[in-house]
């Protein structure tokens, strides 16, 4: 299958040819297929920020390239910002880039820098309010009136009002309680059949993205030692905790089991699969 | 965006003689090194400038490159000053004539001097910023102003804005950075457009830095009661600004610098 997106021998340093010189990605190739649900994984200063930042033309690579449905994202200026609506970019803590006086504005303010004007524009903005969960009544408030989790939807919606091909979300949970975490998800996973967009879910959390994506990316030290479906991924669980990121507490369960000298699946990581393996476990031994 | 490349009062950090110095001392100097600048008049004067400053940004280790990168921003004024005494100055060797301006002999001097002079109080005040980190800077200064409290001038008022200030430059550029990207990913477009579609741009960016500059304040301001920060009165330091041998060796080095230099004038060098 051809990838939607696409970076070859991505590199980025940052402030080049100063003391504070920082290689923050070395040469990365990596790809986004359609209609996929990718997790990127990765702690704080592993360079997954400035990854993403590349796949929407937001940062040139120092070499390397980012390819948007096979085509270099900066052959020109006009193509890199139809890039920027194809793949959106929800920044971590949304909510500070709130400006216009009322939710229904915000939101409308990218569509709208796309040229979309009207009934368009209007169904656009419902449709992505619709998608996060926002009520009809909340449209003509302020947003800054709004709670913090409220703010957040606002700021997600203004992104999805775009329907971008591929819809990348940093850390779109923190600092939300688990509550409107769950709720949050959920939307997006909402979003993610109904448009059939690829989704990047990019997360310091293993549970966050175990339980969501099909494909697993781990960022560390501007590489990507690890890429898979959770199952192959969870499986390197020490190297992992090496580099401080650990594996669902589900999947330490298993590792811890199987050092025991339980012979059951190390690769486990939801409490679905949990019970399942336990019971093939125990009737293997019946 | 090349937000994170200005340069102007960035501190560069390092370890060298001039670093070590004393703030107050680093101050002192170039209030000293500006007065002699404005007292030299001559190509033997200027000279000594010269060294004084090569010299010192040669031990300071700061690689010259940067200095005159941040330069770049006064380049106008410096041609301005320039043209300007280039064709104004009155003087007896005309060099060149033609419509209503007169290039005199002086007049060439005169601006070559101006152009050094400039540069070079640029470079010296940069040398300052560079090699001493903005907390101690404000440090130094309150220190050196603290005679002005008999006159119930509010010292440590003034300092601690300003220490508050030089903290959250960086801040405030880092989320300048941020909002703008966030932005340019719904598709804002700040760097084309005739004059009113920019500043129209610019919207979308300055509510929400100023909503967060509030936001930050607020914060900061119950950070520091939760603290009892109450004023200076009575307060303490952590870091004891204290006089060393080479602090006075400099300062020494400066007096006779600007007095020499002073006196040279005088004499007609």
């Amino acid at each position: 299958m051809q990838p939607i997106l696409e970076t070859k021998a991505l590199t980025h340093i940052y402030s080049a040819g100063t003391p504070f010189q920082h290689r923050a990605l070395n040469e990365i190739d990596f790809a986004v297929y359609p209609n996929e649900y990718l997790g990127i994984i990765g702690h704080t200063g592993s360079g997954k920020s400035t990854l993403i930042q590349h796949l929407n033309g937001l940062l040139k690579p120092t070499s390397g390239q980012v390819l948007f449905e096979g085509e270099d994202v900066w052959t020109d200026p006009k193509r890199t910002r139809q890039v920027r609506f194809q793949v959106g970019l929800v920044f971590q803590y949304p909510e500070y880039q709130l400006f216009e006086e009322t939710v229904y504005k915000d939101i409308a303010f990218g569509p709208k820098n796309m040229g979309l004007e009207g009934e368009e524009l209007d169904r656009r903005v419902r449709e992505a309010a619709h998608f996060v969960g926002l009520r009809d009544e909340l449209l003509e408030k302020s947003p800054f009136e709004l709670s913090g989790g409220q703010k957040r939807r606002v700021a997600i919606a203004g992104v999805i009002a775009m329907r971008p091909k591929v819809l990348i979300l940093d850390e779109p949970t923190a600092g939300l309680d688990p509550e409107g975490a769950q709720s949050i998800l959920t939307n997006i996973r909402a979003y993610h059949k109904a448009r059939e967009a690829a989704i990047i879910l990019v997360s310091h959390s293993m549970e966050e993205v175990a339980q969501s994506v099909d494909r697993i990316v781990v960022v560390n030290d501007g590489l990507l030692p690890y890429q898979g479906a959770p199952r192959e991924v969870f499986q390197h669980g020490r190297e992992l905790e090496e580099m401080g990121l650990g594996v669902p507490q589900m999947t330490r369960v298993f590792h811890r089991l199987r050092e025991l000298g339980a012979d059951v699946d190390p690769s486990v990581y939801t409490l679905d699969q949990a019970k399942q393996a336990i019971l093939a476990a125990v009737k293997g031994a019946v | 965006m090349a937000l994170k490349d200005i340069t102007l009062g960035q501190y560069f950090p390092g370890n060298s003689f001039i670093h070590r110095l004393d703030p107050r001392t680093k101050l002192l100097a170039v209030i000293l090194y500006i007065v002699a600048l404005f007292l030299a008049k001559s190509f033997v004067t200027y000279g000594i400038m010269l060294a004084v400053l090569v010299s010192s940004i040669a031990i300071s280790k700061v690689p010259p490159k940067s200095i005159l990168r941040g330069m770049k921003p006064i380049l106008f004024i410096v041609v301005f000053t320039a043209v300007l005494n280039l064709f104004y100055t009155p003087g007896e060797h005309v060099l060149a004539q033609f419509w209503i301006f007169t290039i005199t002999l002086e007049g060439v001097l005169q601006a070559f001097f101006m152009v050094i002079r400039i540069m070079m109080l640029i470079a010296g005040t940069f040398l300052l910023t560079y090699t001493t980190s903005p907390i101690l800077l404000t440090d130094g200064l309150e220190s050196l102003l603290n005679p002005l409290k008999a006159v119930k001038v509010p010292v440590h008022e003034l300092a601690m804005i300003m220490s508050i200030a030089l903290r959250f430059i960086p801040t405030l550029i880092e989320e300048t950075d941020k909002i703008m990207s966030a932005q340019r990913a719904r598709g804002a477009d700040f760097e084309s457009g005739n004059l009113m579609q920019r500043a129209k741009a610019l919207i979308p960016l300055l509510v929400p830095l100023f909503i967060s500059a509030f936001r930050r304040a607020d914060e900061l301001a119950i950070a520091m009661e939760c603290r009892c920060y109450h004023g200076g009165q009575g307060r303490t330091r952590l870091r004891q600004l204290k006089y060393r041998g080479a602090d006075y060796g400099v300062l020494i080095g400066f007096v006779v610098l600007t007095v020499g230099v002073g006196v040279l004038g005088r004499l007609g060098f």
